[in-house]
């Protein structure tokens, strides 16, 4: 732009936040130092279900330099051995009559430094008694399972919600009528996030001033605020949750976890400050994890493959407390609705059981918006399925389907509005890049060479940035956000936001949004997140949420200061406000464009020179509630290549067209959906968490929790598609969850497209190597 | 036991346990917390330094072991004014998103650019696979050292 001395909406702007992070500078929770601080471990359960008969803490309490041995019962005499989760249900801080998974907390020592408190751990003694562990969800209610939830009044079974939604009866007749329909079972295994930092905070109480505050990996700082006040009796406002930067979070740091609860409790005990880091393995095995579901995938069609129902079937595995985290308790399986996703679907039914079992409590949203990617996973498999039973290209039958451009604003069936969209065009763009007539007589080729060679599709909409409040909630605050806009004498502004960063370039994209509505370049607006004290109250950054509402908000509230800005213009030309016009940070007299004021000189104005009647300074702030949430929709194809001695999945070509409506950075969102893809790939191939029959977590270590290295992901091939949402001030979507959602199934399509010729319909992820030779060995696909 | 450790081009005098880690050594009784710590099992490489000029993952190496050696961590590889090509490659290519894999990931590619200054894209997937990130995706970190080695990275560091 050509006013501007600097960078904008829309540009390729390096980021800003990058000089800290390149120089060793970043600063995370576990970079906190304070005077006196103190260091903690947790003692955790080795068992996956036992009953505590005792906990011996007085050796480790001899131990030199041990300052403190919290257990179960220690919380219980203060009211705090159990605390609420997101998804009302209740969760031990410490254990205090049963272990329920393997590493759940029983002990919280607090010792002058970390070895020390490691020491210490050694030293507890607990008197446990193993019982049988419920491991399967698909055993969870047999009728001899042993009760899990044996803390709750009456409870005899490990039933957690059954929730349906949908036309069951009209789904049900489409189904008996159809000429063809296909079923199909598959498990989307549980995943964890896995951030490269782990999960931790700084609890520090001021026993003089009964200040709490807590350095915190946290998503969600003023939520966690709001719940630890509720939780802990503490007044709110003398509790300030500081987010600093942030490791990666994925959702893994959405919740609140028994250590954060401890640390904060010890250093109120203690009057000292107190840290609690995870080690990795205490991340992949008690905080918390994803997916877990097994689904069952129905689609009725005509013999021509035009859809006449869908149908989905859940059974959900909560693991040992339901902490699910979820937009509140209406959506106990998130927006799962939003299976019939970018297609035309006449009819359609979901139904949903969640059961406890001895494996760790959530789950999460891993970068999903709830439930969204075993949404999209279980549709897009069933319609590979459907494809294979009518012998029709993939591509053929998913554009005899998709909802048309001309269809929108089309509402679906389970009732989402769509802001938009051109799941068509994106789809040819896609295929367009793949080369994907190319592609085909490839595989032929390959085929007659005895290559295994296939190719994937995945087309899918997304429902991401929750709210609006009416319909979307954590713990009852309505899910808006909010922004705050400051700007400075000299032209220089400062942007206060809800949200918080985790990676994405919120301090680059959100000054972009400013720069783009005000004329102040992206380089003189400083974004300010993190702190509870000195940001505005939002709900957090998770479900792709920050730019469909803290991006709204920014928009809004930098046009709030826009209006205010011209009044101080119109005194400043001697003009009416109404003939006031704006333009690229100029203000003018309708028709003078010549003599304009500039955003500089307004805000020294503001400052300095206000008309009468006004107020000085030049500020805003909003509370966004999105009218509805946004339907990011992409198009991706997934080249693979099977080694037929090892099993090993090779991608050889990722093709993904991502519509996210108008673009703030599109560096960043390059980058998002890159990672995005990497983490999507990882779950297709390689990521799982595995228990044996006795609870035992199989995965506890990077070395078993494989995450993608450099050498397992290919390049990325991106398109860019643009149609405006119509739900966005900006227009914009969120993205960074698109590529998790649409890669697994991409990937998933691509290995059984090229199995299919040997009778492949179906393989679970992760499609490991050993697994994928099985497959081919029992499908009779020799080295 | 007592260690004298050249860190950062800097002789340093550290009384310490035996068993202390490197990492430990770096973070806690140095305060350098550009070096990260971010798995139990050296599979991660956020620890990554340089011992002797050399990659170490400094969970897996006990700080006694770096007595008399000489320590290069992020923080050493930035004068105080210019940054490497190695880090801004890193800006410049947006090969950073969360930021806690960057120091491992800049130690490990500048320690490879001085042995291979013009490297093909599988010798840097390889160079850079024993250090995870969980954001990026890994393409735009090979354009950051694509982009390093095209704007003379071969220089000094460490020692």
């Amino acid at each position: 732009m050509a006013t501007l001395q600097g960078h904008t909406l829309g540009d390729r702007m390096p980021r800003k936040e990058d000089g800290r992070f390149i120089r060793g500078k970043g600063h995370y929770v576990d970079d906190v130092r304070l005077p006196q601080m103190l260091q903690s471990a947790i003692l955790r359960s080795p068992y996956a279900h036992a009953r505590i008969n005792s906990v011996d803490t007085s050796a480790a309490l001899e131990l030199s330099g041990v300052r403190a041995v919290i257990t179960g019962n220690d919380l219980a005499e203060q009211g705090l051995a159990w605390m609420p989760t997101l998804a009302g249900d209740t969760q031990a801080v410490l254990a205090t009559d049963k272990v329920r998974f393997q590493g759940q907390e029983v002990a919280f020592v607090v010792a002058d430094d970390a070895y020390i408190a490691q020491d210490a751990l050694e030293l507890i003694e607990v008197d446990y008694e193993p019982l049988d562990p419920v491991m399967d969800s698909r055993k969870a209610l047999d009728e001899d399972a042993p009760v899990i939830r044996d803390d709750k009044e009456d409870k005899e079974d490990n039933f957690i919600f059954s929730w349906d939604a949908g036309d069951k009866e009209a789904t049900g007749k489409a189904f008996d009528e159809a000429e063809v329909t296909v079923r199909q079972e598959m498990f989307y295994p549980r995943i964890h996030p896995a951030p490269m930092e782990t999960c931790g905070a700084v609890a520090d109480y001021d026993v003089s001033t009964g200040q709490m505050t807590i350095h915190m990996t946290s998503q969600a700082p003023h939520a966690h605020r709001t719940l630890f006040a509720i939780v802990s009796g503490l007044p709110e406002h003398q509790i300030r949750i500081i987010s600093p930067d942030i490791g990666g979070g994925f959702g893994n740091k959405v919740p609140i976890y028994p250590g954060y609860v401890c640390a904060a409790v010890a250093s109120l005990v203690l009057g000292r400050p107190v840290k609690w880091m995870e080690s990795r393995s205490e991340n992949l095995m008690s905080t918390s994890f994803a997916r877990d579901y097994h689904m069952v995938g129905e689609i009725a069609a005509t013999s021509e493959g035009k859809i006449l129902g869908a149908r989905s079937t859940i059974l959900a595995n909560h693991g040992a407390f339901d902490a699910h985290a979820q937009p509140g308790e209406q959506y106990p399986t998130g927006f799962f609705p939003i299976f019939t996703s970018c297609y035309d679907v006449p009819t359609a039914y979901a139904e949903a059981t969640g059961v406890y079992t001895n494996r760790a409590p959530g789950g999460i949203a891993y970068r999903c918006s709830f439930r969204v990617t075993e949404a999209i996973y279980v549709m897009e498999r069933t319609m590979d399925v459907l494809a294979d039973e009518l012998e029709m290209d993939p591509v053929e039958l998913r554009r005899k389907n998709f909802v048309t451009k001309e269809q929108m604003p089309y509402v679906s069936v389970m009732g989402w509005e769509y802001d938009g969209g051109d799941y068509e065009g994106a789809l040819q763009e896609a295929l367009r890049i793949a080369g994907y007539e190319e592609l085909l007589e490839e595989q032929r080729r390959a085929r007659e060479e005895g290559r295994i060679m296939g190719v994937g599709i995945s087309t899918f909409t997304e429902i991401v940035g929750a709210g609006p409040g009416k319909k979307c909630h954590i713990a009852g605050i309505e899910m808006f956000d909010a922004a705050e806009l400051r700007i400075h004498p000299t032209g220089k502004a400062i942007l206060k936001l809800g949200v918080k960063s985790q990676g994405q370039g919120h301090e680059t994209t959100f000054a972009q949004i400013v720069a783009g509505e005000l004329g102040i370049p992206a380089e003189n607006v400083d974004v300010r997140e993190g702190d509870t004290d000195n940001t505005p109250f939002g709900l957090g950054t998770y479900g792709s949420r920050s730019t469909p509402v803290g991006g709204a908000a920014t928009a809004v509230v930098t046009r709030k200061v826009r209006e205010k800005a011209k009044k101080i213009a119109a005194h400043l030309l001697e003009a009416a406000e109404g003939d006031i016009e704006y333009e690229d940070g100029r203000f003018f007299v309708k028709g003078s464009p010549e003599s304009a004021k500039t955003m500089d000189e307004v805000a020294f104005a503001a400052y300095t020179d206000v008309p009468e009647g006004e107020e000085a300074g030049l500020e805003a702030v909003t509370y966004y509630d999105p009218p509805e949430m946004t339907y990011p929709f992409g198009a991706y194809i997934c080249v693979v290549e099977i080694d037929r001695g090892t099993g090993q999945v090779e991608v050889k070509r990722f093709i993904a067209v991502d519509d996210c409506g108008v673009r703030i950075n599109p560096t960043v969102i390059d980058g998002q959906v890159h990672g995005g893809l990497a983490q999507g790939i990882g779950t297709a191939l390689m990521e799982v968490i595995d228990f044996d029959e006795e609870g035992n977590h199989m995965n506890s270590s990077f070395m078993d929790y494989l995450i993608p290295t450099s050498m397992e992901v290919p390049n990325y091939e991106l398109g860019e598609f643009v149609t405006p949402s119509t739900h966005h001030p900006l227009g914009a979507r969120g993205v960074a969850e698109s590529p998790t959602v649409g890669s697994p199934p991409a990937v998933v399509n691509a290995v059984v497209d090229a199995l299919s010729p040997h009778g492949v319909r179906n393989v679970d992820m992760p499609l490991t190597p050993a697994k994928v030779w099985k497959l081919m060995r029992e499908h009779g696909v020799e080295a | 036991m007592r260690i004298t450790v050249n860190v950062n081009r800097v002789m340093l005098e550290a009384e310490v346990e035996p068993r202390l880690l490197l990492v430990h050594f770096i973070r806690e009784t140095l305060g350098l917390t550009g070096t990260h710590w971010g798995c139990d099992t050296s599979n991660c490489g956020a620890c990554t330094v340089l011992l002797d000029g050399e990659p170490v993952k400094s969970c897996t190496v006990l700080a006694v072991r770096a007595n008399s050696h000489e320590v290069t961590t992020i923080e050493g590889l930035w004068s105080g004014t210019d940054l490497t090509p190695v880090q801004e490659g890193f800006h410049v290519e947006h090969g950073l998103q969360c930021g806690f894999c960057t120091p491992g990931m800049i130690i490990t590619a500048t320690e490879f650019l001085e042995r291979n200054p013009d490297p093909t894209e599988a010798e840097i997937r390889e160079a850079i696979s024993g250090n995870l990130c969980r954001c990026t995706g890994y393409e735009n970190i090979v354009k950051s050292v694509q982009w390093a080695a095209r704007n003379g990275s071969a220089q000094e560091v460490g020692a």
